[in-house]
């Protein structure tokens, strides 16, 4: 079984968010989507400056088996990309949850975390079975 | 209720990835499919292809049915134990399969893919007719390709004795039996190697002894990047029964000499090259970020269109590459549609890789 984060909030797409106290949010994907992708080549993150809207695509990942959109969860400015994934898709294989981070959001409107539908781990973990079954 | 190989629990002890491939439970990988690649090119790999079809052709009439069943000349193989890449057509020329077929002591031995197996089969029976030749599946053996530059050194320092010094003494596409072993020099990675056929009941222990001895344990994910890299086709991808070879860079593969062996697809093959209009089978480089993906749409640069056969990140060179059937005025550079972005490449002629280092130009 692959590592689920309790305190990150999921997509059914894969996605993980990890709000902050100063209104900002982490994107990365789950341990279960690298594993199922297999190794990362390329991460196409959105520019710094730019807007991304909840539930639009905002990135793509691609592996050496196949190119997969990445979600933006919530909507919001671009503040900061992860450069090193660059030089280093496979930190996102490694450390999904840390390293293999995507991007940073602030938030245009926190109230929509609530109005979202965003999976708590538990959820994002039945879900995912049930996919697999 | 898929097919599994003598290895398959091999394969779930060292934590494969299982996929179905052509009906079989295969490992797609054991970890990371890069890992395993690198291992080939700078090491040595071990992959279990006993899913993969052998079939021995024996009787007084073995070579000239062989020289009717296929486009290439099994008269070209000069001495016992040399091997040969060739396509298998039909009168209309698409591809039925490809295979390498060995020549043995008086008879031949045939390895075809394993989607295509019960169709192969039925149409070397279908073909016999009229021949005095036996055409016989052997299941009951498995078959494992140990590829990279320390591949024979490896094997032989394992076997030991005899067999030690057949793998030592064997020149490339050469194969010989040892016992009721059957080493070859040959692959499907672009490396040197061995594929090994043996009883099904000694695979698995060789199989550890391999593993154990250093030799990494490699997924039909590496296979396919390893193959591409080396710029070999794979069927079903590369070409199929609507596919001229001509038209997926296998002209090299038929012995249009003698003039008089009349081939199964000969007269369709003389009549393409006469009409000289058919697509051809490039290679495809993009050296900038993004990867080329099977069925992507290929621009040349008088606007007419070809299309990607396969494609994918070389772990090798660092960016894509692909096979693509492209128009036959297509010239050194071209586009392709990846996400509704054109993004240029280069139209090179494959192979990309071979004996780990960057060839094409």
């Amino acid at each position: 079984m692959s590592e689920i984060r309790p305190e990150l909030k999921y997509l059914i797409s894969h996605e993980w968010l990890r709000v902050e106290s100063d209104g900002t949010a982490f994107v990365g994907i789950s341990d279960h989507a690298q594993d199922a992708m297999g190794d990362l080549v390329f991460v196409e993150t959105p520019e710094v400056g730019s807007t991304v809207t909840a539930g639009e695509e905002a990135g793509v990942v691609e592996s050496v088996k196949a190119a997969s959109d990445i979600y933006a969860p919530v909507s919001g400015e671009v503040v900061a990309i992860n450069e090193d994934l660059e030089e280093n898709p496979e930190a996102v294989n490694n450390d999904p949850y840390g390293d293999g981070w995507m991007f940073q959001i602030k938030l245009s409107d926190p109230a929509e975390l609530e109005s979202l539908e965003l999976l708590s781990a538990d959820d994002y973990v039945a879900k995912v079975e049930e996919e697999e079954h | 209720m898929a097919n599994k190989t003598v290895l398959f629990d091999k394969h779930v002890e060292a934590g494969a990835k299982i996929v179905d491939f052509g009906g079989w439970d295969m490992p797609i990988n054991y970890g990371s499919q890069i890992e395993e690649h690198k291992a080939v090119r700078q090491a040595a790999g071990v992959f279990d292809v006993s899913h993969m079809t052998v079939v021995d052709v024996t009787g007084d009439d073995s070579q000239v049915y062989l020289q009717k069943l296929l486009a290439n000349d099994v008269a070209r193989l000069k001495e016992d134990g040399k091997a040969l890449y060739s396509g298998m057509l039909k009168e209309d020329g698409g591809v039925i399969d490809d295979l390498i077929v060995y020549r043995m002591p008086g008879w031949y031995r045939v390895v075809v893919n394993c989607s295509t197996r019960e169709k192969d089969l039925a149409w070397m029976v279908k073909q016999a007719e009229g021949f005095s030749v036996d055409v016989n599946e052997r299941p009951e053996f498995s078959m494992v390709a140990v590829q990279g530059p320390n591949a024979r050194e490896k094997v032989a320092e394992l076997l030991g004795g005899e067999q030690a010094e057949l793998i030592r003494d064997l020149k490339v596409f050469q194969g010989k039996e040892s016992g009721d072993w059957f080493i070859a020099r040959t692959g499907y990675t672009g490396e040197d190697g061995l594929e090994i056929v043996l009883p099904n009941d000694v695979a698995p222990a060789f199989w550890q002894q391999l593993l154990d001895a250093g030799v990494v344990a490699c997924g039909l994910g590496a296979r396919d990047t390893l193959r591409l890299e080396a710029g070999m086709n794979l069927y079903g991808s590369d070409m199929d029964e609507s596919i001229s070879p001509l038209a997926a860079g296998m002209g090299w593969t038929i012995a249009w000499e003698p003039e008089d062996r009349d081939f199964l697809g000969r007269q369709a093959l003389e009549a393409q090259k006469v009409a000289g209009d058919l697509p051809k089978l490039v290679g495809l480089v993009l050296e900038t970020r993004g990867v080329l993906r099977g069925h992507q749409k290929v621009i040349a640069e008088d606007g007419s269109e070809g299309e990607i056969t396969s494609g994918t990140f070389s772990p090798t060179l660092g960016y894509s590459i692909a096979l693509a059937r492209v128009p036959k005025s297509t010239g050194d550079t071209a586009h392709v549609e990846i996400r509704g972005k054109l993004h240029a490449v280069k139209v090179v002629r494959p192979p990309f890789v071979r004996n780990g280092e960057r060839v094409y130009k």
